[in-house]
């Protein structure tokens, strides 16, 4: 969907480039995660897919078309665009602010009117209290939602999030990334999604492209990032933690075994992650949890070697 | 009392008056009107280039504390007497706080407001007449309202170059030591600052956007 | 100019004038507006209450402020010095109010940790610090000031003015070039060297 091939941006006097010949690719429907150290040139190479940044060289394309040749303004009305501080345009309701790109478009009145309710329904956010209230009623967990919104209004393929949760606090931003990863995989959408935390890369990356001094150090999913950083700069930079962030990745139900005689005293949810898992047998000091399903019934369980078994196996699974 | 024989005097000589009233609104709300039409736009045209804008807002700041009644008297030997030199003058006069305001008005919207506008795909043009003025709006309109008493103010002394307007009381009731004229020319001059002082303050408040009001 | 070659001691005094009446109300304005601006520093209603009325003072129209002022004290400098003053009282009195206010709470309440009174934690830090501020205010009304006693001339005030009104009545144009130039000049040497100043504290204090 999204192809950039030997992307160059170097800013006059700077020591080296702030992207260095990118190459990238970003299938359909695909999370595409940007991730690196301050400088890396992850928001720079975002902000050339919409030539709010103009490269130096290189070239972009997205849907096949050739975005360094056509008009940055419509090709911008095509491309959803979320940024941190969320930008509300502080003078017009929060319908308005949704309908800015349907607005540039053309559309017609009732479709827009539409449109807007339908997008706040999908953002968590009742229609009618909120299409005429105005950003600065808002919280900021409800502004970005209404930026979300905002962004998909026009219905584009492509969108561009530039560490869309920052600002926001660590409760409103896990509540929003859990929203956010459904609502996006429930429309299909290709997405390129700056941000600094590790954490929310592993969490909503279908991909993650590691950047350093404005070059690609690894493009990988999550689990292989894990499972085998490419350099040593990869390997500090997703944590010595790395094996319990693993864990993470996996659910519970994939190492399920049958239930023994008695049943664990301990339970843990079947769609819950391994490393939850461990931490509550660590805390309760057992050796095994009873896995429930989602209407409580048992589905088996999972003891600790049966978690370090799993783990070995995939490690052999991935280096065959 | 005095009043009463200011009161006497409008009564007396209403067609002076009313003229001179006419002469002193006429001069201010044209002064006005033209330093709103050029120093805007200006304003607008200058916001993508950061020098050009300070530059600007610097020779605004020395027009800003020339002595008013040094630019009128300077008309004079350039432009002569009357209704055009004086409303010129004005027009100057009037010029500076607009200018400035809507510089810095311009420079200090949210720098993420206009990058979320063009990240969405307007035009230059759409983000500057659907974000950045309508944001800048209140303290530009705080501009104009300094700019209003400025030029009502000045309007009192273009009667010193044959402008017209109610300083031509003051001036003849200080020629001839006659107070009554004083005060048919002070009051209503005064009266006609505060105005539109008041004025403007409603308009700015009525202009600021409902999303940006202070609670 | 040849008129000005001929008649510069006839220039120097009405600046001279012009600077002394300018002064004494800047002076007075200074010592009424540290007094009345402390006092609005620590209360919101004498703030409101004196912004209000300064305010209102400041919209009069200058020709007009000394005019009303004609059937109280006559023609002449206190005329004009008490117009000036007026009209200054708004900008200083607020910027002395706001730069007290601006002071950091912490610097205030360690110097009274310390053990220093009110006045002296007013003389060495709130005051000192409060400077730039207070100067910024001094630079706009001392502006203000100068315009006004251009005008006052006319009610016999002396100063620059007298060239320009001279100039006006007998059509000499040189006189009116001279008068207004050199007003002009003294403005924006005064605004210049204020903010040159105000700069320089600002510094300090950083």
């Amino acid at each position: 969907m999204i192809e950039i091939r030997g992307l160059v941006k170097q800013y006059p006097g700077a020591a080296h480039p702030a992207v260095d010949h990118l190459t990238l690719a970003v299938p359909e429907g695909c999370v595409c995660v940007l991730i690196g150290p301050s400088g890396c040139g992850k928001t720079t190479t975002m902000r050339m897919i919409n030539r709010l940044v103009e490269p130096d060289a290189g070239s972009i394309s997205v849907g096949g078309r050739d975005v360094l040749h056509v008009d940055p303004v419509s090709l911008r009305r095509s491309i959803g665009y979320v940024i941190q501080q969320v930008g509300l345009f502080p003078h017009w309701t929060i319908a308005d602010n949704v309908a800015t790109v349907p607005k540039l478009l053309g559309w017609d009145e009732g479709r827009i009117a539409a449109r807007v309710d339908e997008l706040l329904e999908l953002v968590g956010m009742e229609p009618a209290t909120f299409r005429s209230r105005f950003p600065r009623e808002l919280s900021g967990g409800q502004k970005q939602r209404v930026g979300v919104a905002r962004a998909l209004a026009a219905d584009p393929p492509v969108m561009l999030m530039d560490e869309p949760f920052a600002a926001l606090d660590p409760i409103s931003r896990g509540r929003l990334q859990d929203e956010f990863l459904r609502i996006l995989r429930s429309l299909r959408k290709t997405i390129v999604f700056v941000t600094h935390d590790i954490d929310e890369a592993l969490k909503l990356g279908d991909r993650i492209a590691i950047l350093r001094d404005g070059a690609l150090v690894q493009y990988a999913a999550p689990e292989a990032i894990l499972a085998r950083p490419a350099d040593a700069f990869v390997e500090s930079f997703v944590g010595t933690d790395r094996a319990l962030k693993r864990l993470g990745l996996i659910q519970v139900e994939a190492a399920l075994e049958a239930t023994g005689p008695v049943a664990p005293s301990l339970s843990i949810a079947a769609h819950a992650n391994l490393r939850d898992a461990l931490a509550r047998m660590l805390e309760g000091g057992v050796d095994s949890l009873a896995v429930t399903g989602a209407n409580g019934a048992l589905l088996g369980v999972l003891t600790m070697s049966g978690l370090r078994r799993h783990t070995r196996t995939r490690d052999a699974a991935d280096d065959q | 009392m005095l009043f009463i024989e200011a009161w006497q005097f409008i009564v007396a000589h209403p067609g002076r008056f009313a003229d001179a009233l006419t002469t002193h609104v006429a001069l201010s709300a044209a002064a006005l009107g033209l330093a709103i039409a050029m120093a805007v736009p200006v304003g607008v045209l200058l916001a993508d280039n950061r020098r050009a804008t300070l530059l600007a807002i610097t020779a605004a700041n020395v027009g800003r504390t020339l002595p008013s009644l040094a630019v009128l008297a300077l008309v004079m030997p350039l432009l002569g007497t009357g209704f055009a030199p004086a409303l010129f003058a004005l027009t100057l006069l009037a010029l500076p706080p607009i200018l400035i305001n809507t510089c810095t008005a311009l420079r200090q919207v949210d720098a993420d407001l206009v990058d979320a506008a063009r990240g969405m795909g307007m035009t230059r043009a759409q983000v500057m007449r659907e974000v950045e003025l309508p944001v800048a709006m209140p303290v530009i309109f705080a501009g104009i309202r300094t700019a209003s008493v400025q030029v009502v103010s000045g309007a009192v002394l273009a009667a010193y170059i044959g402008g017209g307007g109610l300083g031509d009381f003051i001036t003849a009731g200080i020629a001839m030591m006659a107070l009554p004229q004083l005060l048919v020319g002070a009051i209503p001059a005064t009266l006609l600052a505060i105005g539109a002082d008041r004025l403007f303050g409603l308009l700015q408040k009525v202009l600021t956007p409902v999303g940006m009001r202070a609670t | 100019m040849k008129w000005l070659r001929n008649n510069w001691d006839q220039v120097l005094v009405a600046l001279g004038e012009h600077i002394v009446i300018s002064f004494t109300a800047l002076a007075i304005a200074f010592a009424l507006s540290l007094v009345i601006g402390i006092l609005a520093a620590r209360s919101e209603r004498v703030f409101r209450w004196a912004i209000a009325v300064t305010g209102f003072l400041y919209t009069i129209p200058t020709l007009a402020f000394l005019a009303l002022l004609i059937p109280v004290v006559g023609l002449g400098k206190t005329n004009a010095i008490i117009c000036m003053v007026a009209f200054s009282l708004m900008i200083m009195i607020r910027n002395v109010a706001i730069g007290i206010r601006e002071v950091p709470s912490d610097v205030v309440d360690a110097a009274r940790g310390m053990g220093m009174r009110g006045i002296e934690i007013l003389a060495t830090i709130e005051l000192p610090l409060a400077m730039p501020v207070i100067v910024a205010g001094l630079r706009i009304a001392t502006v203000t000031v100068i315009s006004v006693a251009v005008v006052a001339a006319y009610i016999n005030a002396g100063g620059l003015g007298t060239l320009i009104f001279s100039g006006i009545s007998n059509d000499f144009a040189p006189k009116i070039w001279v008068g207004a130039l050199t007003s002009c000049a003294l403005a924006v040497a005064a605004d210049l060297s204020l903010a040159q100043v105000e700069r320089w504290l600002r510094h300090r204090a950083d």
